[in-house]
């Protein structure tokens, strides 16, 4: 038996949030001034859950590393948002996105969890327009929808291409109205560094002013982790660069489990990589892939000379253009999956296909889709990523076929949390991306905004105060208690430790290697020997970054080498456990595709019998293997299915 | 109201609505002006200026006027070092998005060179037919009306006077350059603009502009060419 | 199509080791670019250079490196975003730049926004200006329907060109005035044109120039250089939005 403990409440599926609800404790706002929440990050998960909890009368820390609230990286989704309203009238229901969510998610998401979900995405809607957020409009006024990957109804609300970046910038203004306020206190620059628990509960943070290098400690009744995913372990991701999994690491090396860290989605839509200088991906919304048709030659010979730039992509006839998403996928065609365009283009590329000068690429031609519609229609629906993609790659898309590839995008994957966004450790939190729970192991597209403000305005404020009621008779946190004095002296020791290698590489040399490795194995196709090897090579690459690390500057000044040398500290041991879950679990399912378990066609095959359960994993020291604990998954509602878009 | 007069956005309303009303004035200004070289014997201009110094209406609109350049000068030096302070230390590139003669980026600068002409102008007419005299200023009659010969103060210099024709032809286009972005931006100011009225003004703005230089500059030419 | 290479660039770059102390402009040799790279990517080449030999890197803000984060800023030869249009400086890219060519990279100099360190500098008076008004204040929870407040079209178009702000300040940067007008009034703008904005408009209005004033930023001349440096061509003409939103709410008192 399993000593990890779900929560999950009793009843029917449609029932279960509404019974938990009625039965948690409530803090009176008497108690609620006394008590104080430390929350890390401030996406749209973070922002959301600062402002709502200093709404309810919490004394609320929040901390961003940079230098606004209104920097993370959720600013950067452009698709859309889903929610189970049923605007259009198209028979959507919590039912249907509940569904969708879990199939999508390739059966490895929590039940429960996926419901509750669905069942407040509507509320966030209205949230946010009260907040102001200029959703699209239909002309007589009402909100708009459009369509996504993946399902059959148009639930996905939308501002422009830069959704994301509107419900943060709502969240924000929320958050920034408490600050006014005085609710919250907001630390910008500062990065957390370690946990602080006390008697095995979450008692406050260590954090380091990046502008003054100052080390400082931070006391809270409650601890909330919400610093998004891991997917820098791969070092070029369409994560931003300060994207960070320390705040997660911390918590898994102070006793919260992290699940499914194996769970990372690749975006098929990506501008490829030039060169081996470049620092970051960038990615073309999924929503291209309504018109754009993604091919690469049917003959060798042509791809050869597209690679050495002899002939261009429009010399190519149509009947050498092998479209093969609609080849293999006739009914979903061009909208099928991310996760099974990513593998598809990667199969094409491998089989000497590729079309750029690194064979890494393949075309997403908008041709057709211009001769049919007229170069205006296309202009409105997707002029601002067109733009976007000419001064990057200086090429007109309405002139060629732009080319993309998969990059990293999202990690499924977390910090393993109970049905009240808890994890193993009481008293410490995890929501958003940064927890593991609502996504199984492939995301839909505009899921990621709906499961942060979800977690953060909705769920969030009424779950914790299920711990807090018996925190109330707590003082205020003294951290001047030896365990604060502890854990800062062990975040001072790291620091000095990789300050004082001073070796002859910089950190950015072992975080390309670092990405280098993961991606060759553990990236679209992964096998056992490939992930052995994975291990082995990141264990070493450990050894000579403790050897050979150079870090410049100053440790008492703004000092971002030192800041990446302790993210990639954490990001080698985290990409070694990343492998090693993904060695554990020999089945294909959602993002992770294990060579060995597919079918004859080369089809991803889940394997519900052995892996239908979360890996959740417990660190037991840096060089010693960690221990699995498995939660199973039961599907009392949904029936399991392979997945297939034939 | 508390505290509009120091606002940003108060002090800027100030020079908005003064500029606008020297706008008009220039207008008359210019009109009247115009007399000149409509009618070589001078009676129309002479009637026109002594219509204007004896009108009472004219005398009480000459104070504001007066304080509406007052206001107008001592605001934009105000506004100007305000907001040089918000930038203690400058680029060593310099500013490369707007071109160096754009008016926008030196409406103090021409503001400065249009007062000093002022001050030149005032002394070259203003001054001597209100305080001073002057031998040319001699009285004549017009329609049956004794009045100065103000038209003969003006010829005179212009036509004896190359310099002040240049001087004059300058201080019309320094004028001009100045409207030609203190029209529409006056409107900006006091929020009376948006995203298509925004084009128009800047048009009309332009346009005065061009019609202030001409026509306050074809005055000295049209005596030193024609005389 | 293989970029172009630039053999060799000069980049001079303004250093200061801290807020206090003095600093001065360094020129270093950058050698093999592609033009492809972008300009961040080129200061990160550097950087690796500096490391490498022993030298402090140049300390800059960025972070999505996609355009709209909004943390990244630098004045580069005479721009804010450097020379091209509606970019950001992670946006830029070397093929803007020719063979031979001396880069001049400075911080936003505004007195508002001190620099940090080389050419970082703290935006935290923009934090000061949005806490102190740019929100409709709605607590989480109890709020009607989103479809009970029809929207005309074009209003929430309108909203939406102002809320594209991402609060890089290359306004406040780029404005002779080092004014923070375009940024405020992009704030105030989408939610005047907005139902849920109208309850608090004025003291919205108020509020936020008030602070913008109190912080130091100058006054605005109209110059309209701040829309040209704008990554997102966000619009003078919502500068004309804020004057009448904040003159009706002062009239009014």
């Amino acid at each position: 038996m399993s000593i990890l403990n779900s929560n999950i409440p009793e009843g029917p599926i449609s029932q279960k949030w509404s019974n938990h609800k009625a039965k948690i404790k409530v803090v009176s706002p008497a108690n609620k001034r006394k008590l104080e929440i430390i929350v890390i990050g401030t996406g749209l998960a973070g922002a959301s859950a600062a402002a709502s909890l200093s709404e309810l009368g919490y004394n609320v820390k929040a901390f961003c590393y940079q230098d606004s609230p209104r920097r993370a990286h959720s600013i950067a989704a452009q698709g859309g948002i889903n929610a189970a309203k049923n605007y259009q009238n198209d028979n959507d229901s919590v039912y249907r996105l509940f569904y969708d969510t879990v199939k999508g998610g390739d059966y490895r998401s929590r039940e429960a969890n996926v419901h509750r979900l669905a069942e407040v995405s509507p509320n966030i809607i209205d949230q946010c327009v009260a907040q102001g957020v200029p959703f699209a409009r239909e002309y007589g006024g009402l909100l708009s929808n459009r369509s996504f990957g993946g399902v059959l109804v148009s639930r996905t609300f939308y501002a422009r291409g830069q959704t994301g970046q509107q419900l943060l910038l709502g969240a924000y203004s929320a958050l920034n109205r408490q600050i006014g306020a005085g609710g919250v206190k907001m630390y910008t620059r500062h990065e957390m560094l370690d946990l602080v628990t006390i008697d095995g509960k979450a008692r406050g943070i260590i954090a380091r002013d990046m502008v003054t290098g100052e080390i400082k400690r931070f006391g809270a009744h409650a601890v909330v982790i919400a610093s998004g995913g891991y997917g820098n372990v791969f070092f070029l991701s369409t994560n931003a660069m300060g994207c960070n999994a320390s705040a997660s690491w911390v918590c898994y090396k102070k006793g919260a489990f992290f699940a499914n860290p194996c769970f990372v989605q690749i975006h098929p839509t990506c501008i490829p990589v030039h060169g081996s200088q470049q620092s970051k991906l960038t990615l073309m919304s999924e929503s291209l892939r309504n018109d754009g048709r993604v091919w690469t030659p049917r003959k060798l010979e042509d791809a050869e000379k597209l690679r050495k730039g002899i002939i261009g992509p429009n010399d190519i006839a149509d009947a050498d253009r092998d479209f093969y998403l609609e080849r293999r996928y006739p009914s979903y065609g061009n909208l099928v999956p991310r996760d099974v365009a990513s593998r598809a283009a990667k199969e094409r590329c491998d089989a000497g296909f590729g079309v750029n000068s690194e064979g890494k690429a393949v075309y997403l031609d908008f041709k057709y889709s211009i001769e049919r519609l007229g170069r205006s229609t296309i202009e409105k629906r997707y002029g601002n990523l067109f733009q976007m993609y000419e001064k990057i790659t200086d090429h007109d898309p309405y002139k060629e076929p732009m080319q993309i590839y998969p990059a990293i995008h999202y990690t499924m994957g977390g910090t393993w949390v109970d049905y009240n966004l808890m994890t193993t450790i009481p008293g410490l939190y995890a929501i958003g991306e940064a927890n593991f729970s609502d996504h199984g192991a492939n995301r839909l597209g505009a899921s990621a905004l709906m499961q942060g403000l979800a977690d953060g305005y909705f769920v969030l404020p009424y779950t914790i105060g299920d711990y807090l009621a018996g925190e109330i008779m707590v003082p205020k946190i003294d951290t001047n208690l030896p365990e604060f004095i502890e854990a800062e002296k062990g975040v001072t020791t790291k620091l000095e430790k990789l300050f004082n290698i001073k070796g002859k590489t910089p950190v950015d040399h072992f975080h390309k290697k670092l990405g280098h490795i993961m991606w060759e194995y553990v990236g679209m196709a992964r096998n056992a020997e490939g992930l052995t090897k994975a291990i082995k090579e990141i264990q070493e690459l450990r050894v000579e970054f403790y050897k050979d690390l150079l870090v410049p500057g100053e440790m008492k000044n703004v000092n971002p080498e030192l800041e990446k040398a302790g993210r990639v500290a954490d990001f080698i041991e985290l990409g070694e456990l990343l492998a090693r879950d993904a060695l554990n679990r020999n089945e294909s399912c959602g993002g992770h595709f294990r060579v060995e378990s597919c079918t004859e066609d080369g089809e991803a095959k889940r394997d519900d019998e052995n892996f239908a359960y979360v890996a959740a994993w417990e660190f037991k020291g840096v060089d010693s293997v960690p221990v699995l604990h498995k939660e199973d998954l039961v599907f009392e509602t949904i029936h399991l299915t392979q997945r297939s878009y034939k | 109201m508390s505290n509009f007069l120091s606002a940003s956005i108060g002090r800027k309303v100030f020079m908005s609505l003064t500029g606008l009303f020297l706008i008009s004035f220039l207008f008359v200004h210019l009109t009247l002006n115009l007399f000149l070289i409509f009618d070589n014997s001078g009676n129309l201009f002479n009637q026109a200026a002594h219509f204007m110094a004896t009108n009472p209406i004219i005398k009480i609109v000459e104070p504001i006027l007066a304080l509406g350049f007052i206001i107008h000068i001592i605001w934009s030096g105000w506004i100007t070092l305000e907001n040089m302070k918000a930038r203690p230390q400058g680029y060593a590139s310099g500013d490369q998005l707007l071109k160096w003669w754009a008016p926008s980026k030196n409406m103090f600068i021409l503001g400065a060179m249009i007062l000093v002409f002022l001050v030149l102008h005032l002394f070259n007419f203003w001054v001597k037919i209100k305080f001073t005299g002057d031998p040319l200023l001699g009285q004549i009659t017009v329609a049956g009306a004794e009045m100065e010969n103000t038209y003969a103060l003006v010829s005179n210099l212009f036509i004896h006077y190359p310099l002040y024709d240049l001087i004059y032809v300058l201080g019309g286009i320094l004028v001009g350059l100045h409207i030609s972005h203190g029209f529409w931006s006056a409107f900006q100011t006091i929020g009376l603009s948006n995203i298509n009225w925004m084009k128009r003004l800047k048009y009309i703005a332009n346009l005065i502009g061009i019609v202030f230089a001409v026509g306050f500059s074809s005055i000295p030419l049209y005596f030193l060419i024609k005389f | 199509m293989a970029d172009k290479i630039l053999n060799k660039i000069y980049v001079k770059v303004w250093r200061q080791n801290s807020p206090k102390a003095k600093g001065r402009f360094e020129t270093y040799t950058v050698e093999n670019i592609s033009q492809g790279t972008s300009f961040l990517e080129m200061i990160d080449i550097l950087n690796d250079q500096l490391i490498l030999g022993g030298k402090d890197p140049i300390a800059f803000d960025h972070d999505c490196r996609e355009g709209i984060c909004g943390m990244c800023s630098l004045y580069i030869n005479g721009h804010a975003h450097g020379p091209d249009t509606m970019v950001t400086t992670c946006q830029l890219h070397m093929r803007r730049f020719n063979e031979g060519q001396t880069i001049t990279v400075e911080p936003w100099r505004v007195g508002a926004f001190p620099v940090i360190k080389d050419v970082m500098v703290d935006r935290t008076a923009f934090e000061k200006i949005q806490q102190a008004g740019g929100f409709v204040s709605v607590n989480t929870g109890g709020v009607p329907d989103g479809n009970t407040i029809p929207i005309f079209q074009d209003d929430a178009e309108e909203a939406m060109d102002a809320a594209a702000c991402i609060g890089c300040g290359a306004c406040a940067a780029t404005c002779k005035n080092s004014s923070a007008m375009l940024f405020v009034a992009a704030k105030v703008s989408q939610f005047a044109k907005l139902p849920q904005g109208q309850v608090e408009a004025k003291r919205r209005a108020k509020a936020m120039v008030a602070k913008m004033d109190e912080l130091g930023f100058g006054g605005c001349t109209n110059t309209g250089a701040c829309e040209l440096a704008c990554p997102k061509s966000i619009s003078i003409a919502h500068i004309a939005r804020l004057n009448r939103e904040y003159l009706v709410a002062k009239l009014s008192d």
